[in-house]
Parts: structure tokens; sequence; C-alpha cells
């Protein structure tokens, strides 16, 4: 093709973006990119001061205040982790599952919203398998709306949790987060990039304190254009490359149920990016250890690894209750500061 | 009425080169007169358009409209969108088979065209290629075309096997016809819900790769190519992409008869407008990036381009109001392609009046074979669209005339006001009583 023939002009002014009306209500948190880092530090802090609280009085600051819980998807550390924190908090909550409830029956994501409102929930968390459901919630009821994980999209808390669990291990006492907390700090994410929201979240969170991010993982798994979905983004395909740089390393489970069709040979996987206690020792011999979970032993991670020294996994289970804790403490408290819509 | 006249505007009529102070003498359906200001000779008795510091054109031609009828009136009727039509200025549409059931036979396409429906202004049905629009078995199209029928298409549905779209090519060839194909070899976009990019990438969206819709293009047109026939037309729907428009200019290049159409959105929006998960900013093909945006723009400046259509798919309010990757493909166009052609096309990149008319007109009525339409010449029918191609206004979804209002260009300013369209001399659409 002669591309001299059309030249392309350049500088037309073209219709802009409008800017995003989200988040519609103060109290909500969709996505990491809603946040500022005095957002983060505040919550950070707020999760640390809660969590050493006296039981009975943390049990007062949302006593009786109605919060819901909706998956569309199973879920064991998140949806516990999150109704512990709303309970630890004193607030009643209500599980709704797409498998015991209306939706089973046709009804739609807004009208399920519709109807949680009517019943007097304040703030609604939502797990869903579609990427952007927690939008379209929000822009529906108005309420403070706790994205508990959409579809491929956005797990913010999971990456405040793990942000938590990176600062106790690399930034012991630190109070706020800055620009440069975690400047010269290399994580590493490891697997199924594609399909992952933990991913994109913490991808999009750890640069804005200095982290260098590097993405790893088999084509099919991580196309390249997921080094442009922000700065500080990187990719090495060679996991023994990657686990040499890094401080962090952050292991993803092969999400099966959104592959769609994709074929994938599990042997090749695993001996190319398996997290092994040889391997591990032999490139990455002090960084830490993350996995969102569920983990599958003996395919992304053996046992040996998950419950070794260099593992924080479970300790990012426990930061989750007290991450989540603030979370949920923000969603009631700006609501109260007259953030209705 | 059997006669009308509109007075003192300037008639731009790209197909006959007038632009003009004219006055024009509509009478039967048809224009009866044209002349310079005052000078009508056969005017008497006849109603009166005053037209003064307007601008009379012939009736926009939208190639590419859904009308949802038969099948879907809860989305939009025959009547509903060809109202919408006329608000827009347009005064014939080409309606897509894909109703309920399909349009694959005579019949529909005459019930389609039936007074009962209440047009507000022409309907051309285009007939689908293949039975049910499976891609398996040709239709009749002799019998489609004396029906009516002005081109075929399986549109949504693309057809994929090489052997069914050669022989498609041939068999409307031999009757005279087009065949409009959506380019999309959907064997490659399964699941995906927009653009395949860094867009698409950090919204978690499953997409579509430009090359789904440039490898059905260099499909077809190796197979005009080998059929060796001159009669074989094919026209591309709603491009979108650089690379598809590229093997369109290497086509037409090679002397062979290969069109295409793009709509008002592909050379307006990216995949960026998509947002936080606007529904309205759904359609197949999707937008697509900066660069694929840029190569519309630019084709449709240079004349490869051969029409603007709008691709007008109605869906109603709870269709949208759901997941993103849930969500029907489609907007709404009808109102705003006239608006936004003006407003960008002519206001801001500079293409002469006369020809973002022609795109909206002489060319798509000369596509679709229809005499008399696309000019205003003495004879022709008396399609006439009058507007004010200066004065700005703001569309509101809200007051549409169509059912549906899944549009991205809510509040957006568009350029050119409608003030009448007429349909066959019969006024169809009156901004003051609208």
């Amino acid at each position: 093709m002669n591309r001299t023939a059309t030249p392309v002009r350049r500088q037309l002014n073209t219709p802009p973006v409008a800017a995003s009306p989200f988040p519609y209500n103060p109290g909500s948190l969709l996505s990491v990119e809603d946040l500022s880092l005095e957002a983060v530090s505040h919550l950070l802090a707020r999760a640390t001061a809660l969590e050493n609280e006296d039981p009975l009085v943390r049990a007062r600051i949302l006593a009786k205040r109605r919060v819901a819980l909706l998956f569309y998807e199973s879920s064991t550390r998140t949806r516990t982790s999150f109704e512990l924190a709303a309970k630890g908090l004193g607030a009643d909550t209500t599980l709704v599952s797409s498998l015991s409830s209306s939706i089973e029956k046709g009804e739609s994501l807004k009208d399920t919203g519709l109807t949680l409102r009517a019943l007097g929930a304040e703030a609604i968390i939502l797990r869903h398998n579609s990427s952007g459901a927690a939008w379209l919630l929000e822009a529906e009821t108005r309420l403070p709306v706790l994205n508990a994980g959409d579809g491929m999209h956005q797990h913010p808390t999971q990456a405040l949790l793990d942000l938590r669990t990176i600062l106790a291990h690399l930034r012991p006492g630190i109070q706020a987060v800055t620009a440069e907390t975690l400047a010269g700090v290399t994580v590493t994410i490891v697997g199924d990039i594609l399909h992952s929201r933990v991913a994109r979240s913490n991808m999009l969170l750890l640069p804005r304190l200095g982290a260098r991010v590097v993405l790893c993982g088999p084509k099919e798994l991580l196309p390249e254009l997921a080094a442009h979905a922000g700065p500080g983004i990187s990719i090495e395909r060679n996991f023994e490359a990657a686990l040499a740089q890094s401080q962090i390393v952050m292991m993803l489970r092969i999400q099966a149920e959104r592959l769609a069709g994709m074929q994938l040979d599990l042997e090749e996987y695993k001996a190319n990016y398996q997290l092994t206690g040889p391997r591990l020792a032999a490139h990455a011999p002090t960084a830490v250890v993350l996995h969102p979970g569920p983990i599958i032993r003996g395919l992304e991670i053996t046992a040996g690894v998950a419950d070794g020294p260099q593992s924080a996994i479970l300790e990012q289970v426990r930061n989750g209750v007290a991450i989540r804790m603030a979370v949920v403490e923000r969603a009631l408290k700006a609501a109260d500061q007259g953030g209705r819509a | 009425m059997t006669a009308l006249v509109i007075r003192g505007g300037q008639l731009i009529d790209p197909a006959a080169g007038v632009d003009a102070l004219k006055d024009v003498l509509l009478k039967d359906g048809k224009v009866a007169e044209i002349a310079a200001p005052g000078k009508l000779k056969s005017a008497n008795g006849a109603d009166v358009l005053d037209a003064t510091g307007l601008t009379l054109a012939p009736g926009l031609i939208d190639m590419h409209v859904h009308l949802r009828e038969p099948g879907q009136g809860y989305k939009e009727t025959i009547a509903s969108g060809t109202a919408a039509a006329a608000a827009g200025g347009f005064t014939a549409v080409a309606a897509m088979p894909n109703t309920v059931p399909v349009n694959d036979s005579p019949e529909i396409t005459r019930w389609m065209q039936a007074p009962e429906r209440r047009a507000a202004v022409r309907v051309f049905p285009i007939a689908a290629a293949t039975r049910g629009s499976r891609g398996e078995a040709l239709n009749d199209y002799a019998a489609l075309k004396s029906a009516g029928a002005v081109a075929v298409s399986d549109d949504g549905r693309p057809i994929l096997k090489d052997n069914i779209m050669r022989e498609t090519l041939a068999a409307a060839a031999r009757v005279g016809l087009m065949v409009i194909q959506h380019a999309e070899d959907t064997r490659l976009t399964q699941d995906a819900s927009m653009n395949l990019g860094p867009v698409s990438f950090k919204l978690g969206l499953r997409g579509m790769a430009p090359e789904a819709e440039s490898s059905i293009v260099e499909r077809d047109i190796r197979l005009v190519n080998e059929l060796r026939d001159t009669r074989v037309h094919l026209h591309v729907a709603h491009t979108s992409t650089a690379a598809a428009l590229a093997a369109v200019r290497q086509a037409r290049r090679n002397g062979l008869r290969v069109t295409c159409e793009v709509a008002p959105h592909h050379f307006l929006l990216t995949d960026e407008h998509v947002g936080l998960y606007d529904t309205n900013a759904k359609m197949c093909p999707p937008l697509r990036s900066a660069a694929d945006r840029d190569a519309m723009i630019e084709a449709i400046l240079d004349g490869v381009v051969d029409a603007i259509a709008t691709d007008h798919a109605p869906h109603a309010v709870h269709e949208k109001e759901v997941e993103f990757d849930n969500a029907p493909n489609g907007i709404t166009g009808l109102e705003t392609a006239l608006g936004l052609s003006l407003r960008w096309l002519h206001k801001e990149w500079k293409l002469p009046l006369g020809r973002v008319l022609s795109l909206l007109s002489a060319q798509p009525a000369a596509l679709l074979g229809m005499k008399g339409r696309g000019t205003l010449i003495v004879g022709s029918f008396a399609d006439v669209v009058v507007f004010d191609p200066k004065a700005e206004w703001t569309y509101n979804a809200r007051a549409t005339k169509s059912k549906s209002r899944n549009t991205p260009f809510d509040g957006w300013t568009m350029q050119g006001k409608i003030r009448w369209t007429v349909s066959e001399g019969r006024i169809a659409y009156n901004a003051e009583s609208a």
C-alpha cells in the first residue's frame, strides 16, 4: 500500500472527550484512579487506627447502619472480609448473591440496586462478572458503591491491602504515602494479567507511589498493549529476569472461567512461570511473595513457596479486613457529610 | 396540497452544479420549475414557504438505517423512524433487513413500503442477501428487486463463507443490485464489546481487532476482482478502520466497483469516548483509535468515501441501562447527521457545503440507483431540505421523534438548523410545529 499518497493531516481539532461524571457519590470507591494520594494515606491511617481500636468502641462507629453485599460471583476472602469489616464497625449487613435471589429470575442490576436502596441499604458492596458493573450501579442508585471486583477491570480494595502489605515489609512505620514512597521498588506481577482486575488495580496504583511495575507472562495472557495502561509499567517475559529485579513478586491465578476458549499448555506454563522454591532462592531470595488468592497450589505457585518464609499471602488476607473497615467507614461518613446526590 | 413554492432561498444542488438564489416550484410531488427570485412563471395559487436567508438542497438520503419493523416496534417503527428522518432532513432512507423476521422476501419488502406503515418519508428496503441472513442460501434477487429492494445485505450477520459471498456478488450483479457487506470476521470478535486497544485493556473489556474488519474487506475485494464482471458492486458498510479504507482506496485504483460509507460517529469519536462504560458509545463496528478516526476524516476530505450514512440503530432505554458487555450494539443517528456534518466536516475541517450535501444526498442516491432523487433538477422528486446553514443549536435526545434515544450526541452543539423537510411535495417536517 502506498501510504505516501494519503498523508494523514495532523493538528485536526476533534471533539473532546467529556470529563467523567464519576463518582457521583463521594463515599464510593470504584477504581484506584478515583483516590488521591491523600485519600490513600487517609485510608491507610484509618485502617491502622480501626484495627487497633477496642472492638466495643469500634462497633459504635456505624452502629445499625445498613450495608448490602451484592455478589454476582463467588468469593471467599473479599466477601468475608467486607462482611467482617462492616460488622466490626457495628453495621447491619445483608448478602444478596446471584444464585439465591431474583437475579436468577432475570432482575436487572439496576432494579436489584434500586430494590436494595428501597430496603434501606446505605451503601452497596458489589462483586460482578461484568467490567464496569459498579459504575452502572452507582449511576442508577447514587449510593456509595464499593467495587469488590468488576469483571477483568478493577478491584481497588485488593490494591489497597496489597499496598498495606508492601509498606509493612518495605517501609515499616510510614505514616503517609507520597509520589516517592516506593521509589526504587520493583513489583513484578506474574501470570494471567489479561483477565486480572487485581493486576489492573495494582498497576494503576503502585506507580503513583514511585514503584516500577513489571508484568510477566506469556503473550496469550499478557498482551503487549498492557504496557500502555499507564506510566511506570513495563513487560518482561522472562520470569527469572523479572524475579532478579523484584522486591515484591505478586503471583496470579490462571482464570479458567475467563479464558473464553483460549487453549493454554499448562505444562509449558508451569515450566516458564511457576514460582518454585529453587527459582525464588536463585533469583529473588529476599523478595516478598504475594498472591491475591485463591491460590492453585502446584500450578502458579508451589506449596513450599506459598507456605514458606517469603510468603505474605495470609498477611494480605488479614490486611483485607483492616482496609475494608476503612473503606466502609469512608463510604458512610462521606455520605453523612452531604454526599447523597 | 399539490403546489408549493419555496421562495428566496439559496439553492445548492451539487449534482446539477447549482449554487444560487432560486425560487422553486414543487407540483404533484415533482420539481416543476426553478427560476431566479420572483421569476417563477406558474406559481399562482401555490402555498409559499419563505426561505429567505435559508439554504435549500436535495432531501438527504441515508443509505443505512434500522427501522426495526417488522418485529421490534418497541424500539422503533417505520412511522417513528421516518419521522426522525424527516426531522433530520432526510427524505429517503434505506432500511436494513435485520428485522424480526428478517426481510428476505418480496412480501416483507412490500409490507415495509405499504401506505399503512405511515412513513413520513420514502423507505427503500435493503433485502437480506441470504435466507434468514444465515449466510447459507441466496435469496431470489430478481423478485426482491421488483418488490422494491435497492440492495442486498446481511447487515450485522456478515457473509463469511467465500463461496456464498462470491455467489452473492455475482447473482446481485446479474440483476443490477449492489451487495452491502457489514465487514466483520465474527470468528475474531466473540464476546468483544469495543475496539481492541489500550482503552479496552484498561477497561477490562474484550476487544475487536481492526483486522476483523479489514480482513473481510480485503477478502471481498479479492472476490470482486476474481469475478471479472464490471457489474459487480461491493459496498462496504460503516467503514471504521484505516486498514479497510486503504483496501477500498487500492481497489478503486485498480478499477474495481468498490464503494464505502462512513458514519458520523466514526469520523468524530474514538474508543476514548466510551468513557466509563457509556453504552450509548457501544456499536458495531466499534469506536476505534484516534488514528482510525483521523483516517475516516482524511478519506472523506479526499473523496474516497462515497457516502455518509448513520447506521441509525434504535434500542429501548432499558436495553442500554445494563452492563456494558450485555448492552446491544447501536446508536440513533438520523437527527444528528446533518448538524454534526456541518459543525465538523464543513465548519471545522473546511469541506465545502456542497460536498457535505453531496455525501448526504447525491452520492447515496447514485449508489442505490435512485432515479430522480439526490438532485432538484426539474422533473425530479420534490424531496427538499430547507435549513439555516449558520445556525447553531443543541441536540436534546429527549425531544427526539424516534422511539429511542440511545445517542452519544445528547447535548452536543450542532450546526445547520432544519426549517422544513419536504417529501415528494408534502411537508414532512416543520420546525415551527415540531
